[in-house]
């Protein structure tokens, strides 16, 4: 099969998705002439021409706004942050009206729009550039939240947002642009909703999503060599989050770590936690672990922010934290 | 305003310069990695600092503006060798190593920052000023940002609410053409920024931004205003930056051939002809301070590498006053 790279599967998404759909556009900051900041967008001005490919100011409040006051009326628009950072100037247009719109309208205005861009730090930007918003936005009934982790899934899942009938929330990384990964020629689409066991294990179950799920990777492969057989799942979507498989797995193995780049207070690891102890209570053989960012605002110098970011190393010593090895 | 001497153009030559020369430092070791994140250099644009020190009392008004701040702080008399520990990470940088480049800050000075999010700082500005007036000091605050910040939301409530509370600010647009790859041209119907001011009612106008003298006379205006209770002014300082918008920046949206003729005006340039035209000083002598500002720069640089990263604790310790706030934990 072909490998293409992230940016590369995000593109393809929309253009397809545009092509299909003469309602859907993109509109973001540098997303058109500038072909995207990480250049996520390339070649679509060129494609679909400037009423669908469409720069804005730095304008985060009235750009997604107005995407939205669109998406009430007849549009399906995808609008780009150039991260989630600054989605934070808009964020009373995603929460407020995007999410709301519909059950307050009584059902009768559908939002039908995809707000995606990159989340989480991206190396050594310091506390404003380095902030991660699942969480946030799981929290907010009326939005879905999708975090993809690879080429694969963000194609499919990215089609399946901007087809979804409701606002979606959609992140990706600074740095997994350039990660490369085989995808199939042709159309697809991954439903929401759905985790993915990526890797198969029997002693412990680590649940992750998005860009630190490679770490995950990294220390199973570690533990392997010392005989700890790890099964990772990627939830791929935050909300509505897929509590079977997690229960499934937690179930055979008995054991649970979850990996999340956020803060730790009230995290989707959190969430994870309680549903499991609630619901797999009597199949759990040692309390589950959660690894996260420190509670703090990231900090800029290399040896804090190295110890700000949790790596490979913590999940082996959660791993066998809970194996009480 | 203070009369422009002969060694006013001396220093604002040697200042201009070594912000220049710091700045091209910074560049070649975040070349070598020694320095990460974004770097957002301000070549091209020092007329609009060495001006504005000219009109104002460093130590009543005061200094904000958005990322772009390695040497606004420089200027208000930080040490630049903490400027440069800050970007290494160093625990001797102006913020102990936790804030980047980004993020420069100096209370003692004057210096409120280094603003990351575009338009974060307007807001900010005028609560500085808010807080002279309350307490009725004399202090004027001067609230930097970019042609790209003008068209977020936080500029224009501000600006209505500094009008309407008359406060103590100077609003100061370094237009350098671009947003990252956007021109001018493309955010607005109208190009000229500084008309923005109109429909406040606030005091407004273009500047020369690469011409010091121009820059000193309108931010001298402006402050005075300020300072006797004529409340905001918004000024439009006409500038380019040569450089890339960060490191990685290919700068498809512009010539070489445009990059070439700002230069033609550079602010560095302008100065020096002065000097040399009006007999202030002689080639040689120029040449001299040349010399002990690449010495300063490399002292700076010696003292970034030579300093001690911070203790861990810091990032804990300097989130809250409160000593013994309880954190969560985050790893094992
Ligand atoms: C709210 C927000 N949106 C987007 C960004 C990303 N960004 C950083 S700098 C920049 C361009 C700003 O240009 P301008 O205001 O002209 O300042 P300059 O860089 O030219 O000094 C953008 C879009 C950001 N930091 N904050
Ligand atoms: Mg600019």
């Amino acid at each position: 099969m072909r490998t293409i790279q992230f940016r590369e599967a995000v593109c393809e998404a929309m253009s397809e998705e545009m092509r299909k759909d003469e309602t859907v556009y993109l509109m973001g900051e540098e997303v058109a002439e500038y072909n995207g900041a990480y250049k996520a967008s390339k070649g679509m001005l060129d494609e679909f021409g400037p009423d669908r490919v469409i720069d804005t100011p730095i304008s985060e409040l009235g750009f997604a706004g107005i995407a939205v006051g669109s998406a009430m009326n007849g549009n399906k628009p995808i609008v780009e942050f150039m991260t989630f950072n600054f989605a934070l100037v808009g964020i009373d247009q995603i929460i407020n009206n995007a999410a709301k719109i519909r059950q307050m309208s009584g059902g009768q205005f559908n939002c039908p729009i995809v707000f995606r861009g990159p989340t989480a730090s991206a190396g050594q930007l310091a506390a404003t550039h380095s902030q991660a918003f699942e969480s946030w936005y799981a929290n907010t009934p009326g939005l879905k939240v999708i975090v993809p982790s690879n080429p694969y899934d963000a194609k499919g899942l990215l089609k399946s947002a901007i087809q979804d009938p409701d606002p979606v929330i959609f992140m990706e990384s600074e740095q997994m642009y350039g990660d490369k990964g085989e995808v199939p020629e042709g159309e697809y689409t991954i439903p929401i909703g759905v985790a993915e066991i990526k890797r198969e294990g029997k002693d412990v179950t680590i649940v992750s999503f998005g860009k630190i799920i490679k770490e995950a990777y990294a220390a199973a492969e570690e533990l392997e060599k010392e005989g700890i057989s790890c099964e990772i799942i990627d939830l791929r979507t935050v909300r509505p989050m897929d509590h079977d498989t997690i229960l499934k797995s937690v179930k055979k193995t008995n054991r649970l770590v979850i990996l999340e780049e956020a803060w730790p207070f009230g995290n989707v690891a959190t969430e994870i936690t309680y549903q499991v102890q609630s619901q797999a209570f009597d199949y759990l053989d040692a309390p589950i672990v959660k690894i996260n960012t420190a509670d703090t605002p990231a900090p800029y110098s290399p040896v804090l922010f190295k110890e700000w970011l949790p790596n490979h190393n913590d999940v082996i010593k959660a791993v066998k934290k809970v194996l009480y090895k | 305003m203070k009369k422009v001497t002969k060694e006013v153009y001396l220093k604002w030559y040697e200042d201009m310069l070594f912000w220049r020369k710091f700045e091209d430092k910074l560049a070649a070791v975040y070349i070598q990695q020694k320095v990460r994140g974004f770097l957002h250099l301000y070549n091209g644009q020092e007329a609009i600092l060495a001006g504005t020190l000219h009109a104002i009392n460093p130590k009543t008004d005061k200094l904000i503006t958005a990322y772009r701040n390695h040497v606004q702080p420089i200027g208000m008399g930080v040490d630049p060798k903490r400027v440069m520990a800050e970007l290494y990470g160093k625990a001797t940088g102006t913020s102990q190593g936790l804030g980047g480049s980004m993020h420069i800050f100096s209370k003692e000075h004057n210096f409120y920052g280094g603003h990351g999010i575009v338009g974060g700082q307007i807001p900010l500005g005028a609560g500085l000023a808010f807080a002279d007036k309350y307490f009725k000091r004399e202090g004027v605050t001067l609230c930097y940002m970019g042609d790209g910040a003008v068209r977020q939301g936080s500029l224009h409530e501000t600006f209505n609410l500094a009008m309407l509370w008359n406060l103590p600010v100077v609003f100061i647009c370094e237009n350098n053409g671009y947003a990252m790859g956007t021109s001018v041209a493309r955010t607005s119907k109208e190009q000229e920024i500084w008309k923005l001011g109109l429909g406040f009612d606030m005091p407004c106008g273009p500047v020369d931004g690469m011409d010091p003298v121009k820059v000193a006379e309108a931010v001298h205006e402006a402050v005075e205003r300020a300072r006797k209770g004529g409340g905001p002014t918004f000024l439009e300082m006409k500038t380019y930056r040569y450089r890339g918008h960060s490191m990685s920046d290919a700068q498809h949206y512009r010539t070489k051939e445009e990059v070439e003729e700002y230069k033609k005006i550079d602010p560095i340039t302008q100065v020096k002809d002065i000097i040399l035209k009006k007999k202030y000083a002689k080639e040689s002598e120029l040449k001299e301070i040349d010399k002990s500002v690449k010495a300063r720069v490399s002292e700076c640089e010696k003292f970034a590498e030579e300093s001690p990263f911070p203790e861990k604790n810091i990032m804990y310790d300097a989130v809250y006053e409160q000593e013994d706030y309880p954190f969560l934990p985050h790893k094992l």
